[in-house]
């Protein structure tokens, strides 16, 4: 799915323009504990969380996540908007909760890029 | 310097799937960073207004173009197109001049506006070409939408030269090289605490990797590895550490060391779940008790040795697949 139709279907505002959003998403993950994330999601998948410090950032890169949604329209330090940029990784702030966010995302058709941790294959 | 070419070439096939999604974006971005003038076409083939349509005709013809501006001294005053030509070529009168069939109400763009313009012009006012004026309003080329492609290709293929040269060199530094063990070994010093910059050593990591020529996959897997050890070193060491990279032709070594407080029971911290971060590495979003199991998902080998007071050592390596060894590794 189109980053564009993500941020469409989330009704999100994304908080660094200078980064370019017309690029595809292949899965959807939804995380606080970054471990969580590093263990868990697939490559090129757009990351759904609640935290909002540069490590989401540093993160999100060391697991190729693409794009970074914040919840409850959380809108992240500077740093974190800075590196972002940096990095090409577009984030986005959603008025909705990670439980409705999720399920708009999923009902859309992106499907989870969360792998289960007992069946990992990283 | 052939032999550099033609390598260039036979890697063109590759994948760069590391910036697979950005190519669209980059093509934006040029549309953008290029001017008018990168990509216009200079000589200009033009008619004056006193000129036939038969003029038009054979210059059209001749020049394989599809319009002309016209100009009355040094003065745009109208183009004429094709489509003007075939108005003509149905009325039968070839012999008019080329003011009755011009239009004159000119669409122009400057030479030094960016070629984004012109696609906005392109696709507001279905006009085929512009002429390009420069800032004292002189004509000094056409642009048409031909002339954008050519240009945005030219300067992709730029910029993929540039990248693939650095790449070309990095990959081939251990066939370069010539002795009976060559490594490469990269060394951060990490502060404690310091979450700032947390994270920047293994970012810097995971682009040499995927300079020396490593997959996407054997980057990310290293990546995620080194961060979570430097993250280990940032919440846990009282002084920091060091984070060390081994790369070699068939394997990578990545180690962490520091000088304390060194692990009181290393079955619990190997323990999925179990953790000691303090309240402000969690509310970072670590502290979850996943690190090592994690480290160890991603790595063929994991050794932790840890003296309580002394200081503790992580040792991480990854032996790369036949497919996966860095260039050069055959000549051994």
């Amino acid at each position: 799915m189109k980053l564009v139709k993500i941020i469409d279907v989330i009704e999100g505002k994304v908080l660094n323009p200078d980064v370019l959003c017309d690029f595809e998403i292949k899965g959807g993950c939804g995380a606080d504990l970054m471990s969580d994330v590093l263990a868990s999601v697939r490559a090129d998948a757009v990351l759904l969380t609640g935290l909002c410090n540069p490590q989401v950032v540093r993160t999100a890169e060391m697991a190729d996540v693409r794009a970074i949604v914040f919840v409850r329209g959380k809108t992240p330090q500077a740093e974190t908007v800075e590196l972002a940029s940096e990095l090409n990784i577009p984030l986005i702030t959603s008025p909705f909760g990670m439980f409705e966010l999720c399920g708009r995302l999923y009902l859309a058709g992106l499907p989870s890029f969360e792998n289960n941790i007992s069946a990992m294959n990283l | 310097m052939s032999g550099t070419l033609q390598e260039l070439q036979g890697r063109k096939g590759r994948t760069v799937t590391d910036q697979d999604a950005r190519d669209i974006g980059r093509v934006e971005e040029l549309s953008y960073d290029l001017k008018i003038n990168d990509v216009m076409a200079r000589e200009v083939k033009w008619v004056s207004p006193d000129q036939t349509m038969t003029d038009v005709l054979n210059l059209l013809r001749l020049n394989r173009i599809s319009g002309a501006p016209v100009k009355d001294g040094d003065t745009l005053v109208g183009v004429i197109s094709q489509e003007d030509l075939m108005r003509a070529m149905s009325d039968g009168t070839l012999d008019a001049p080329v003011r009755q069939y011009m239009t004159e109400k000119v669409t122009t763009i400057k030479s030094y506006e960016p070629v984004v313009k012109a696609i906005e012009l392109f696709s507001e006012n279905r006009h085929g070409r512009l002429p390009v004026m420069d800032e004292h309003g002189i004509l000094v080329g056409m642009i048409t939408k031909g002339d954008i492609t050519r240009g945005v290709l030219m300067a992709l293929q730029r910029d993929y030269q540039a990248e693939e040269v650095r790449r070309y060199r990095a990959s081939h530094l251990f066939e370069d090289i010539t002795s009976d063990r060559t490594s490469l070994i990269l060394r951060y010093n990490i502060k404690a605490d310091d979450f700032t910059n947390g994270g920047k050593a293994s970012s810097n990591i995971k682009r040499a990797l995927l300079r020396l020529g490593a997959s996407p996959q054997l980057a990310r897997q290293c990546g995620i590895a080194v961060y979570e050890a430097e993250i280990n070193l940032i919440i846990h060491s009282d002084r920091g550490g060091i984070l060390r990279v081994q790369i070699e032709p068939h394997r990578i070594l990545m180690q962490t060391t520091d000088d304390g407080p060194g692990i009181p029971d290393l079955k619990k911290a190997l323990t999925p779940g179990w953790s000691t971060a303090s309240p402000e590495a969690r509310a970072m979003g670590f502290g979850a008790g996943m690190g090592l199991a994690n480290i160890r998902r991603c790595v063929d080998k994991m050794d932790l040795e840890s003296v309580p007071g002394k200081g503790t050592k992580l040792m991480m390596e990854i032996l790369l697949g036949a497919d996966e060894v860095f260039k050069g590794a055959g000549a051994e």
